[in-house]
C-alpha cells in the first residue's frame, strides 16, 4: 500500500490511525455543513414552524408541518412555479432542438462559411447576457421587421434562451465522433436527410443530449434579468423573481418565503443529482476548453 | 448532370443552422448593435432620439455613482475570484481521490453551484440576520465574536457579498481543480519524495505548475462572472446600504429600466463588454506566452 502516499498531493488516504480518522470525519462534516448546511436548513425550515430568521436552523422548530406550502397557495407561489415550468419546459425543448440541428450542420456537413459561423457562435459566448439586457428590452418591445411586442409574454422569456452557444458546441463535438459509415449506409438505402438525422445520428448522441439537457435546464431555471425585464405584472413572474415579493412582514413571517425558495431550489438540485456524471463531464470539458 | 448538381448551392446545412442563426441575430446581434447605437444617443420615448456623441460615455467616467459602482464591482470581482480559487484549491486538495466518501463530500459541497442565485440570496439574507440571534451571528457567538451587521451596514456589506460569492464559487473551482489534479503524473510525486522533497515543496514544484492552465481558465471565467454580477447584488442588497454595494449592472438596471436613461445605461453596457473582452484577451495572451515558454 506504499503507493497510497502518492496517489494524491496530500496523501490523506495513507493516514489510517484512529486520530486521523476522527480528524478527517470532523473536517469533512464541517465542509459539508458550510456548503450544504444553509440549504438543508432551508428545506427543514420550509417544513416546520419557522416564523423569523432567528429560528432558521438545521433542527426543526416545533415539529413538521405543511402549513407553509398550504399558505404559499394564497400568495400565488404555485402560479409562479407554473410560469417557471412553462418557460423551462418550452425553452429547453427549443434550445435542445436548435442545438442539435445546428450541430448536425457544423459537425457533419462541409460548406462555405462554416468557419465564420463557428466564430459567430463563439462570439455570442463572449457576450454576457447582462451586457445586452438593456438594448434587448428595447428590441423585445418592437421586434423588427414586424413590430412585434414580446414584452409581457412567455415568448419573450423563451425565445432569447433558444440558441445557446455552449449547447451547440458540446453537441457539435460529440456529433463529430459518430462514424461516417453508418450515415453512408443509410443514404445508400435511400434515407432522406431528416431520416438520417433523427434515426441514425440523434440516437447515437444520447449521452451528449444528457449534458446539454441538464446544463440547459439549470441555465434557463436560473434566468433572472430576462424574466425581470419581460414581465410587466406579478402574474407573469417566474418563481425566482417572485421570491423577493414573498419576504415576510411581521404578520406572515418567513414561512411562505422558505416554501417558495424550496420549490425554486429542488428542480435544479434534483436535475444535478440525477445527471451528476453528465454535469461534471460538461463542466470540466467546457472549462478546460475555455 | 452530375457536375451541375455538384456546383449547385447546397442549402441543407443552412436549413439546419437557420433556427440558431435567426435566434442569435434577433436576441444577440441586433441588441448588441442597438446597444452600441443607443450609447451615442439620448433616448427619448416620444420625442425621438437625440445624438449626443460621447456625452453618455463622459457621464460614466465622471459621474460619482458610476465611478463608485466600478470600484465596488472590481473589489467584489477580485475578492470573489481570488477567494473562490484559494478556497476551491484547498477543498480540492482535501477531497481529491477516488474513495466513495470523498465523492459524497464533493457532491454535497457542490450543491451551492447549482442553487438558483435568487434562492441562495434569500437564504443568505436570512443567515445574515444582523442581530445577535441571527444564524451566522449565533455561530460567531460560539467563538466569542461580537454580532456583525453584515449586509445591513455599509462597512461590512461588500465583504458579506464576497463571502456569498465564494460560497457559490469555491465548489465550482474545486470540481475543476479535482479534474486537473487527476491529470498530474503520479510518478512525479513519487520521484519528488525520493529526492527528499516535503509535501509542501512537492505541491509547489509539481502540482502548481501542472495546474497552471486550470488557474488561467478559472481566473478568466470568474473575473468575467464577477464583472457582470447582477442577480446576487440585486436580490441581496440592491446596491445598499447607502450605495456601498452598488455594482455596474445594478446601476445600469436602475438608470435604464427604472429611470429611463437608456442611452447612459447602454453606454455602461458597452464599457462593461469592452472590459470583458480586454480581460479575456489579456489572460489568453498571458496563457499562450506561458504555454510557449
Amino acid at each position: 500500500m506504499r503507493t497510497d502516499r502518492y496517489e494524491t498531493v496530500l496523501g490523506l488516504d495513507s493516514y489510517k490511525g484512529p486520530m486521523a480518522k476522527v480528524l478527517k470525519l470532523v473536517g469533512y462534516t464541517i465542509m459539508t455543513l458550510v456548503f450544504a448546511g444553509p440549504l438543508i436548513a432551508l428545506l427543514v425550515g420550509s417544513l416546520s414552524h419557522v416564523v423569523d430568521p432567528t429560528k432558521f436552523s438545521l433542527i426543526p422548530q416545533g415539529g413538521f408541518t405543511l402549513k407553509n406550502f398550504i399558505e404559499a397557495e394564497e400568495r400565488h407561489v404555485y402560479d409562479y412555479l407554473f410560469n417557471s415550468f412553462v418557460v423551462v419546459g418550452l425553452g429547453l425543448l427549443l434550445q435542445m432542438l436548435v442545438s442539435v440541428f445546428a450541430a448536425y450542420s457544423l459537425a457533419r456537413k462541409r460548406f462555405i462559411g462554416a468557419t465564420i459561423i463557428m466564430l459567430l457562435i463563439l462570439s455570442t459566448m463572449m457576450l454576457p447576457e447582462e451586457v445586452i439586457a438593456i438594448p434587448l428590452s428595447v428590441v423585445l418591445a418592437d421586434l423588427p421587421p414586424f413590430h412585434l411586442n414580446l414584452i409581457g409574454t412567455y415568448a419573450g422569456m423563451i425565445l432569447p434562451v433558444g440558441a445557446w452557444g455552449f449547447s451547440i458546441l458540446v453537441m457539435t463535438e460529440f456529433m463529430r465522433e459518430v462514424p461516417i459509415e453508418l450515415e453512408e449506409a443509410a443514404r445508400i438505402d435511400g434515407a432522406s436527410e431528416l431520416r438520417v438525422f433523427f434515426l441514425i445520428i440523434l440516437p447515437l448522441c444520447r449521452p451528449a443530449l444528457g449534458v446539454i439537457g441538464v446544463f440547459g435546464f439549470t441555465m434557463i431555471w436560473d434566468q433572472y434579468l430576462l424574466p425581470l425585464i419581460v414581465a410587466t405584472e406579478p402574474s407573469q413572474y417566474t418563481l425566482p423573481i417572485a421570491l423577493r415579493g414573498l419576504r415576510g412582514d411581521e404578520e406572515v413571517g418567513i414561512g411562505v418565503l422558505l416554501a417558495g425558495a424550496t420549490l425554486a431550489l429542488l428542480p435544479s438540485v434534483l436535475a444535478f443529482l440525477a445527471f451528476q456524471r453528465q454535469f461534471v463531464q460538461g463542466l470540466t470539458s467546457g472549462a478546460i476548453k475555455g | 448532370m452530375s457536375s451541375r448538381a455538384r456546383r449547385r448551392f447546397d442549402f441543407v446545412p443552412w436549413l439546419f443552422l437557420s433556427p440558431a442563426l435567426i435566434l442569435f441575430l434577433y436576441f444577440k446581434f441586433i441588441p448588441m448593435g442597438q446597444g452600441v447605437k443607443m450609447s451615442f444617443y439620448e433616448v427619448r420615448t416620444y420625442l425621438g432620439d437625440r445624438w449626443v456623441g460621447l456625452e453618455n460615455y463622459k457621464t460614466i467616467v465622471t459621474d460619482e455613482r458610476f465611478t463608485s459602482a466600478i470600484t465596488n464591482t472590481v473589489l467584489l470581482a477580485a475578492g470573489a475570484t481570488i477567494g473562490s480559487m484559494a478556497v476551491g484549491l484547498l477543498l480540492a486538495l482535501l477531497v481529491e481521490g477516488t474513495a466513495r466518501h470523498l465523492w459524497l463530500v464533493r457532491t454535497a459541497a457542490f450543491i451551492p453551484v447549482v442553487t438558483t442565485i435568487a434562492v441562495a440570496a434569500e437564504v443568505w439574507r436570512i443567515m445574515y440576520y444582523p442581530d445577535a440571534p441571527g444564524p451566522v451571528n449565533t455561530i460567531l457567538g460560539w467563538f466569542f465574536i461580537d454580532p456583525q451587521p453584515f449586509i445591513a451596514h455599509e462597512d461590512t456589506s461588500l465583504l458579506s457579498l464576497v463571502a456569498v460569492q465564494i460560497w457559490r464559487g469555491a465548489p465550482y473551482d474545486m470540481m475543476i481543480f479535482v479534474a486537473g489534479l487527476a491529470g498530474v503524473d503520479r510518478t512525479l510525486y513519487e520521484q519528488a519524495a525520493v529526492d527528499g522533497a516535503s509535501t509542501w515543496r512537492r505541491f509547489l514544484h509539481v502540482t502548481v505548475p501542472a495546474l497552471r492552465p486550470v488557474f488561467a481558465i478559472l481566473f478568466t471565467l470568474a473575473a468575467i462572472r464577477g464583472l457582470r454580477v447582477f442577480t446576487e447584488v440585486f436580490t441581496m442588497t440592491n446596491g445598499g446600504p447607502n450605495g456601498s454595494t452598488e455594482v455596474i449592472m445594478t446601476l445600469i438596471y436602475k438608470l435604464g429600466l427604472q429611470q429611463g436613461h437608456l442611452g447612459v445605461a447602454a453606454a455602461g453596457s458597452v464599457v462593461l463588454f469592452i472590459a470583458t473582452v480586454i480581460l479575456t484577451i489579456i489572460v489568453r495572451a498571458l496563457y499562450r506566452k506561458d504555454a510557449r515558454a
